[in-house]
């Protein structure tokens, strides 16, 4: 059991990256669904902006993680703009969710019935007021399924990282395992780990569930 | 860029494509294998896949690769970087895959499988020719959608050293010092593929829609 000793006294190294992803994780979602609300509103409108908003969307959606954060952090550089590997992960990662925070927004929105709008406006509500009092609140709660499947992809991203050298979790299983070479323990550790993360996101939003319940939400 | 940069974003295109193709074929099978498994409820190992579906469903793909790839020597088998990603990509997409299946089979009606019962079909046969094919229509959007998800984070095998779409972009930066045009490039390739799978599985779900199921 020499191996798991090694592990224990390499905890720290595993305890900055742990804390590390979850900084990332952290702040890139919560400013990416901030964004990805005001990408929502934005849409309402007809404009030449909205289109240019939903086609960089459109974009985000069929271009993999990993390529923007490589166009932030290799291809930056030569156009004059020099980020270190972690603000370039978190805009990378504030960027990409965000566009997906809007598009499922903006598929809610779609299906939304008109009538509650409608009641809204004829007591006044108008623009930014309407959509942040009234629309905004159920359509978070009416996508909670989707949000969550968002929540599990971002953390998985933040994995990628490690490629464009941020020093996150799975990066700190590497360097131990290539320390000790003990590859099996080092992972199983961050496995469990990434998995702990997973799980307690899925009971939040289970809890969210219940909220969204007890406002009459879930059985629609 | 000249000519021989585009044919090495190519061949790194070509890599992405049949790696990912051959853990997407798997995957699809495998998921239906673990959802058929889990429809049958055998004690322990049922709680087995529930376990290996939500450890899949968690696991950042770079670290299963890295995973799978620096521990199989510790257990005494020899994998090369291809089988090692094809392993990882297969263990990641089944697990969701299993999930679409599983969908597809408890949505299923069971005045069907009465009508079909009492009309003498057996149980395999009633599966083979009555269930399946439906299943497979109304599961096909989820199949498409995890299939260019499967694609989206197939650069995660570029971390054990495989020369794919996104890799090779730092080969070619390497020769010419301009890291912006191979990028961009390849974010193109990316696109098209992607931009394919998108198409296909709105054809899809308009098939799916018609069967009204």
């Amino acid at each position: 059991m020499s191996e798991w000793a090694i592990i224990w006294d390499a905890r720290q190294a595993f305890l900055d990256g742990f804390l590390n992803t979850l900084l990332l994780f952290g702040l890139s979602i919560s400013v990416a669904f901030a964004t990805g609300c005001l990408f929502a509103f934005w849409l309402e409108r007809r404009n030449p902006l909205t289109w240019l908003l939903r086609g960089f969307i459109d974009c985000m959606r069929m271009l993999p993680f990993l390529i923007l954060a490589y166009l932030l952090y290799y291809g930056l550089p030569s156009l004059g703009l020099r980020l270190d590997a972690w603000t370039a992960g978190l805009i990378a990662l504030i960027i990409y969710y965000a566009a997906y925070f809007g598009e499922v927004l903006r598929g809610a929105r779609l299906v939304l019935p008109a009538g509650q709008v409608e009641a809204a406006k004829a007591y006044g509500f108008t623009g930014f007021r309407l959509y942040r009092r009234i629309v905004l609140p159920q359509l978070v709660i009416k996508t909670r399924p989707l949000m969550g499947n968002l929540l599990i992809l971002a953390l998985k991203d933040t994995a990628f990282l490690t490629i464009i050298t941020v020093r996150e979790l799975t990066a700190a299983a590497n360097s131990v395992q290539a320390t000790y070479f003990i590859p099996m323990e080092a992972f199983v550790v961050v496995i469990a780990l990434y998995w702990l993360i997973s799980i307690c996101l899925e009971l939040a939003l289970k809890w969210a569930g219940r909220f969204g319940a007890k406002r009459g939400f879930e059985h629609v | 860029m000249n000519g021989q940069a585009w044919l090495l974003l190519l061949e790194g295109a070509w890599t992405t494509l049949w790696i990912s193709g051959i853990a997407i074929a798997i995957g699809v099978v495998l998921g239906l294998g673990v959802a058929l498994v889990r429809m049958a409820r055998i004690p322990f190992v049922d709680q087995v896949l529930v376990l290996y579906v939500s450890l899949a469903r968690a696991t950042p793909l770079v670290t299963l690769v890295l995973f799978i790839f620096l521990t199989a020597p510790t257990l005494g088998m020899g994998l090369d970087r291809n089988t090692a990603a094809i392993l990882a990509l297969t263990l990641n997409t089944a697990a969701f895959n299993a999930e679409v299946w599983r969908a597809a089979f408890l949505s299923f009606s069971r005045d069907q499988r009465e009508a079909a019962l009492a009309c003498g079909m057996t149980g395999p046969t009633f599966f083979r020719r009555i269930m399946l094919p439906q299943m497979f229509t109304s599961s096909l959007p989820g199949l498409v959608n995890e299939m260019s998800f499967i694609i989206k984070s197939s650069p995660a095998i570029a971390v054990i050293g495989i020369v794919d779409l996104t890799r090779v972009t730092n080969r070619i930066t390497a020769v010419t010092y301009e890291p912006l045009p191979p990028i961009l490039a390849a974010a193109l390739f990316y696109m098209l593929i992607i931009g394919v799978l998108i198409r296909v599985q709105a054809i899809a779900e308009r098939k799916a829609n018609r069967l009204a199921m």
